[in-house]
């Protein structure tokens, strides 16, 4: 184990304790003030409420339409993080144990991804999807979600597959395996650290994301959360207390799944690194 | 019945020759061991019978049946691996049964396999077990088990006990050599250490730079090695070779070193008289040059000095390292020798054992 010195320990800590007061306080206002009427929470924005009062989470919930954003919001993220699953996992294990030409150029072309944000081909997605009629759905949004969280998942899956012993594999295909048989029941199951951070990191960037719904939907019947809770923002006025509830709502989901899997997440991020 | 043959079989990765030209015989229930240094060819040949590396060109016959084209699944073998290569995610049972289920046995046939082999390997106790929680030597078990509930023809082991450490590589050897003669099948062996080789095979093959040096029976191959790689990597420690001159003198042959002459004896005549004054590497084995104190009735031209420089005690016996003009070499000794570090020593050499090689080609002359 590496030890730090007294005075490198302190200052780390000092350093973590301020970080933490940082990310929190946010979080922390936001939770706070959806329990204020709009008028405490202008007169004073920093202090506990008076007397914790529900009805903005009703308001909210009913006015911004969030029990059909929630299942929509659900639907696109798990179908796309489902999507990118099953795609990376088959990719990232044909690029991790297959020789074939074109290999590396394959490779190369799928993580190049990882450099050019999707949002800059905004018009051309646009315009794909008018064409293929996508525009205003459901799937519209799951094809771009799953297109543009394939480099990262293929990207970590691949490194985390080339860590395992290809041996356990060798052992399998003599023991009787079909490549099939062996992706399904050695190198997936062997692989489940790192398809739950790819499954986690994605479904919280898609479940949060306001660009893509911005631009694509536009009937309020397939709003995401994020897209309904916008409607809390006027052109003059914003409607504070709402918002406060409403951003509450919807962090709620990431937050109980994230620590359900924490566990796994953390084992996914450093092994590998270790093996 | 299961033979395993293999005719002018090569394999090259991209330009590099692996295994060049390699013909092999393998009886039916033959434990045969392939040795030699790492980057011999040795795995790769085992993994081309096992199906795992394709032929570049040559023919694999198991059981008379051409296999270079069948799946290793279909070929009937089992391998176990150097680092085991359980599945982590599946207990010792599962991992047992796994190759089983895939070939669609009936549950109680599967229980009933896994459990005798478990018996017979000890690990019944450990079935539920997952292998992160079991030890090096229990793993070995587990992998060696999983060969074994198939009931191949061959079992293909990959250096399976070098990840262990030294007195449960010699137990697990002895096993391994019970449960061949009880299990009565074809077993080829990798390994680079000949201990190994030597202890377990009913054959060896010694391999150098994807080329064959010599198959033979152990003994065979330590006594009569055909050059001068196959004299140096059997036998620990490793034979002496010493740059040389055949010399005649008065009608009598001897083997010059310059810091000292031994005399060649007559049986070796007939091969040694083509080659007089001619540059020769003789060799001989270190327990072949002993302590003249513990022999007697020596002839005396049977006898040289050295000079000792290093003692290492092993308990029963002594390894004096010894020099003799710009020669250096080991004398394997009788523990209780007088021999002192520094001080000059008077060997008896069983000049009956003496090998020469050609130093060119590196071929045993005798």
């Amino acid at each position: 184990m590496l030890r730090l010195g007294k005075i490198t320990r302190f200052g780390v800590y000092t350093f973590l304790v301020i970080y933490v007061i940082i990310i929190i306080t946010p979080f922390f206002m936001i939770f706070n003030n959806s329990f204020k009427t709009l008028r405490e929470i202008f007169l004073k924005p920093f202090s506990l409420p008076e007397k914790f009062i529900m009805t903005n989470y009703i308001q909210a919930w009913n006015k911004a339409n969030l029990l059909t954003a929630y299942m929509n919001s659900f639907f696109v993220s798990l179908v796309s993080v489902i999507g990118i699953l099953i795609i990376s996992s088959m990719l990232a294990y044909l690029i991790s144990r297959y020789r074939f030409p074109f290999r590396r150029a394959l490779y190369l072309f799928v993580i190049i991804g990882l450099a050019l944000p999707a949002r800059l081909a905004v018009i051309p997605i646009y315009v794909i999807l008018n064409n293929l009629r996508l525009l205003d759905t459901r799937m519209g949004l799951i094809l771009v979600y799953m297109a543009t969280g394939i480099s990262f998942a293929t990207f970590l899956m691949k490194r985390f597959m080339d860590g395992i012993p290809i041996e356990v594999e060798e052992s399998a295909m003599i023991d009787g395996a079909t490549p099939w048989t062996i992706f399904r029941t050695i190198a997936l199951p062997l692989t489940r650290p790192a398809m739950i951070v790819v499954g986690l990191v994605n479904f919280v960037g898609i479940w949060n994301d306001f660009f893509f719904p911005l631009i694509i939907i536009n009937s309020r019947s397939k709003e995401t959360v994020p897209l309904a809770i916008s409607v809390f923002f006027g052109e003059y006025s914003n409607s504070w207390h709402l918002i406060s509830a409403a951003l509450s709502l919807s962090v709620l989901p990431i937050m109980i799944i994230f620590f359900l899997l924490s566990k796994y997440f953390i084992a996914g991020m450093t092994e590998g690194a270790i093996k | 019945m299961a033979e395993v043959r293999l005719v002018n079989v090569v394999k090259k990765f991209k330009d590099v020759i692996a295994v060049e030209n390699v013909n092999l015989d393998i009886k039916d229930k033959e434990f045969v061991v392939l040795v030699g240094p790492s980057g011999c060819g040795k795995t790769t040949t085992l993994r081309l019978v096992a199906g795992l590396e394709e032929l570049t060109s040559g023919d694999i016959y198991i059981d008379e049946r051409k296999v270079n084209d069948v799946a290793p699944k279909d070929r009937d073998i089992a391998m176990v691996f150097q680092n085991y290569a359980l599945y982590p995610h599946m207990d010792v049972y599962n991992n047992m049964a796994f190759g089983l289920k895939l070939r669609k046995f009936p549950k109680d046939e599967i229980d009933r396999r896994v459990n005798e082999a478990a018996e017979i390997l000890g690990i019944k106790h450990l079935l539920k077990r997952k292998p992160k929680e079991l030890s090096g030597g229990q793993r070995q078990r587990v992998a060696v088990g999983r060969a074994i509930v198939r009931k191949p023809k061959v079992f293909l082991f990959d250096e399976p006990l070098s990840n262990l450490d030294a007195k449960l590589r010699v137990q697990m050897r002895t096993e391994l050599s019970r449960l061949h003669k009880r299990l009565e099948a074809t077993m080829i062996y990798v390994t680079h250490d000949q201990v190994e080789a030597m202890t377990m095979g009913d054959r060896i093959v010694v391999m150098r730079d994807g080329h064959v040096q010599q198959i033979g029976a152990p003994l065979e191959l330590y006594d009569h090695p055909v050059n001068k790689f196959v004299a140096g990597f059997i036998g620990s420690p490793a034979m002496n070779f010493i740059d040389s001159k055949v010399i005649k003198k008065d009608s009598k042959f001897y083997v010059d070193a310059e810091s000292f002459q031994v005399k060649i004896p007559e049986k070796f005549y007939d091969k040694v008289s083509e080659i007089e004054g001619k540059d020769v590497v003789f060799g001989i084995r270190p327990e072949d040059m002993r302590d003249k104190e513990f022999v007697s009735n020596v002839d005396p031209e049977f006898i040289i000095k050295a000079k000792v420089e290093v003692i290492e005690p092993m308990g029963a016996e002594n390894f004096l390292y010894l020099t003799s003009g710009k020669h250096y070499f080991i004398s394997r000794v009788d523990s209780r020798t007088k021999a002192k570090e520094d001080a000059f020593i008077e060997l008896a050499l069983d000049m009956e054992k003496m090998h020469l090689f050609d130093p060119k080609t590196e071929k045993a002359i005798i």
